[in-house]
C-alpha cells in the first residue's frame, strides 16, 4: 500500500528542523512529526536519508527530501496556492537565496565561536557576529519582515531569529541589541509573535525529553520536565539545558 | 520578452563556477557579453555588483546583478523559462532531488577534491583523497539510482545537476596530469566516466570548455604557490 501523508523526521531542539515545521504550518499542511534520538538514529531515518543521515527529512507520500532549505522550497512548490513562501519574481528569489546562503555560511560561522570563547575573545567574537548581522540587516530596511509584509523564505532560514534570544541567555551576553541591531531586534519580536512560529515552538518544547547528562559546566542542576510555561521563561529553561555546539554539530544540515 | 535582454557575465577563465554559468547560458541558447576579471585587480563593476563577496561569477541582467553559481543557474532557468530547454525539472519532488545533489557536489564533493589536491600537509591531502572517493562513489550511486539508465542526471537531456557537475569537467580532465588522479575513474565509477565523455561532447558544451593544457599550467602554478599566501580566490 502506498505511503500517504506528510512526515517530518526531526530533533526537538534543532533550528533546521523547526524551519520545516514553520513552512508546513504557514501553508496549513498537516504532518506527523517523528522525533529522533541523534545518538541512536532510527532505521527509518537512515532509510530515508542514507547520504547524510541527518535531520530534518520530509517524507511526502513516501518520498523523502533532505536539507532544510531545499525542503522549504519544496514545500512552497508542492503546495502551490495559499501562502507564498518564496517571492514571485525571479530576481527577488535570487536575492532571497543569496541572503539565505550568506546567513547560513557567514553569520552561522560568526556565531559559533561566541559559545566557546570567554572574556576578550568572546567580546571580539560578538563584534564579528554583529558585523555580519549588520550586513544582513540592510536587507530589512523599510520592511516588516525579510519577506516584506509577511514572513517569507529568508525569515524562515535566519534561524537565530528563533534561537538567538535563548543562546544569548546561555552565553550571558547579548548579540542583537536595540543599540547595535535595532531592525533585527524588532524583527525577532515580530517573528516570534507569528502564530505558525509560536505554535511550532510550543510543540517543540512539549517534545523535549528528560535531558541526558551532557557535560555542560555552565548549566545549573537540571530541572525536572517543566509544564508549558510562558514564552520568556521557556527560553531560560531551554537555555539551561542547551549544549549548543554539539547540538548544532549533530543536527545541522542545510 | 521586452526590448533586448542585456546579459553580462563577469568571470575568470579557469573557474569551474563561472564555467557552470557559461554552460547554462549555452544550453539555453542565450547570448551574453563576457568580461574576464583579473582576480588580483578586481574591476569596479565586480566590486559594485558583488560587494558582499567580491567573487565571480556574477551575472548582470539588465543592470541587476546575481551572484553565486547555483543561484545564477536557477535564476537563468526562471527568468528565461521560455527560452531553450529547462534546466530544472517541472515536478517539485524531482526539483528537490536535483537541488540536493547540486548541494552535495558543492558542499561535500568539491571541498574533498580541493583538499586532496591543495591540502597543506600530506595528511590533509590523504584525508581529502579518502573523502573524494566516498563522495564520488555516492554521486555514481545517484546517477545509477536516480538516473535510471538515462544518459544524464537530467534524464534524456542535460539539466541542472549535469551543469553543476559539468563546471568541474575542465579540472577533472586536468587532474590526471596534475595530480596523477582520475576523479571519475572508469574502473571505480564507470557511469560518471561515461557521463563525462557524453556531456563533454555535447554541442552546447564543447565550445565553452576551457583548454585543458592551459588549466594544467595554471594548476602547476597554483601548486607552486601553495606555501605562499593564497592567490585571490577564484570563485563561488
Amino acid at each position: 500500500m502506498a505511503e500517504k501523508g506528510v512526515k517530518v523526521f526531526g530533533m526537538w531542539a534543532s533550528p533546521m528542523v523547526i524551519r520545516v515545521e514553520w513552512a508546513l504550518r504557514l501553508k496549513g499542511v498537516e504532518y506527523e512529526y517523528v522525533d529522533e534520538d541523534l545518538a541512536n538514529k532510527s532505521t527509518n531515518l537512515l532509510r530515508y536519508n542514507p547520504v547524510t543521515k541527518k535531520v530534518p527529512v520530509l517524507v511526502h507520500d513516501g518520498k523523502p527530501i533532505a536539507e532544510s532549505t531545499i525542503i522549504v522550497e519544496y514545500i512552497d512548490e508542492a503546495w502551490k496556492g495559499g501562502y507564498s513562501i518564496m517571492p514571485a519574481d525571479p530576481y527577488e528569489r535570487a536575492q532571497a537565496r543569496f541572503w539565505a546562503r550568506f546567513a547560513e555560511e557567514k553569520c552561522n560561522a560568526a556565531l559559533y565561536p561566541i559559545f566557546t570563547a570567554t572574556g576578550e575573545a568572546q567580546r571580539k567574537a560578538v563584534h564579528e557576529a554583529q558585523q555580519c548581522f549588520k550586513t544582513l540587516e540592510t536587507v530589512l530596511e523599510g520592511k516588516k519582515f525579510f519577506g516584506g509584509d509577511a514572513v517569507g523564505y529568508l525569515d524562515i532560514v535566519v534561524w537565530y531569529v528563533h534561537w538567538l534570544p535563548v543562546t544569548e541567555e546561555v552565553i550571558g551576553t547579548s548579540v542583537v541589541t536595540d543599540k547595535e541591531l535595532p531592525l533585527m531586534k524588532a524583527l525577532f519580536d515580530r517573528f516570534l509573535a507569528v502564530d505558525a512560529v509560536k505554535m511550532a515552538w510550543a510543540q517543540a518544547l512539549k517534545r523535549r525529553k528528560r535531558p541526558r547528562l551532557h557535560p555542560n559546566p555552565t548549566s545549573p542542576s537540571l530541572p525536572p520536565s517543566p509544564p508549558l510555561p510562558s514564552h520568556k521563561s521557556q527560553r531560560s529553561r531551554l537555555g539551561a539545558l542547551l549544549p549548543p555546539a554539539r547540538l548544532c554539530g549533530e543536527a545541522r544540515t542545510r | 520578452m521586452a526590448g533586448g535582454d542585456d546579459l553580462k557575465l563577469l568571470g575568470m577563465w579557469a573557474s569551474p563556477y563561472v564555467l557552470r554559468v557559461k554552460l547554462a547560458l549555452s544550453l539555453k541558447g542565450l547570448s551574453y557579453e563576457y568580461v574576464e576579471e583579473d582576480l588580483r585587480d578586481k574591476s569596479e563593476l565586480l566590486v559594485k555588483s558583488n560587494p558582499v563577496h567580491k567573487k565571480v561569477p556574477v551575472l548582470i541582467h539588465n543592470g541587476k546583478p546575481v551572484s553565486e553559481s547555483l543561484i545564477i543557474l536557477q535564476y537563468i532557468d526562471e527568468a528565461f523559462a521560455g527560452t531553450g530547454p529547462s534546466l530544472l525539472p517541472a515536478d517539485p519532488y524531482e526539483r528537490a532531488v536535483a537541488r540536493f545533489w547540486a548541494a552535495y557536489i558543492d558542499d561535500k564533493m568539491l571541498p574533498a577534491l580541493n583538499q586532496s589536491a591543495m591540502g597543506k600537509t600530506e595528511e590533509e591531502r590523504a584525508e581529502g583523497k579518502k573523502q573524494s572517493l566516498v563522495t564520488v562513489e555516492t554521486l555514481e550511486g545517484a546517477l545509477r539510482d536516480c538516473g535510471k539508465g538515462k544518459p544524464f542526471f537530467g534524464g534524456d537531456s542535460a539539466g541542472y545537476v549535469d551543469v553543476v557537475l559539468g563546471g568541474l569537467l575542465g579540472w577533472v580532465r586536468a587532474s590526471d596530469e596534475l595530480h596523477g588522479v582520475k576523479p571519475f575513474d572508469p574502473e571505480r565509477t564507470p557511469l560518471l566516466a561515461a557521463w563525462s565523455e557524453r556531456f563533454g561532447a555535447l554541442e552546447a558544451v564543447e565550445p565553452v570548455m576551457p583548454d585543458v593544457s592551459r588549466l594544467v599550467e595554471f594548476g602547476k602554478m597554483l601548486k607552486a604557490r601553495l606555501a605562499a599566501p593564497p592567490a585571490a580566490g577564484a570563485s563561488n
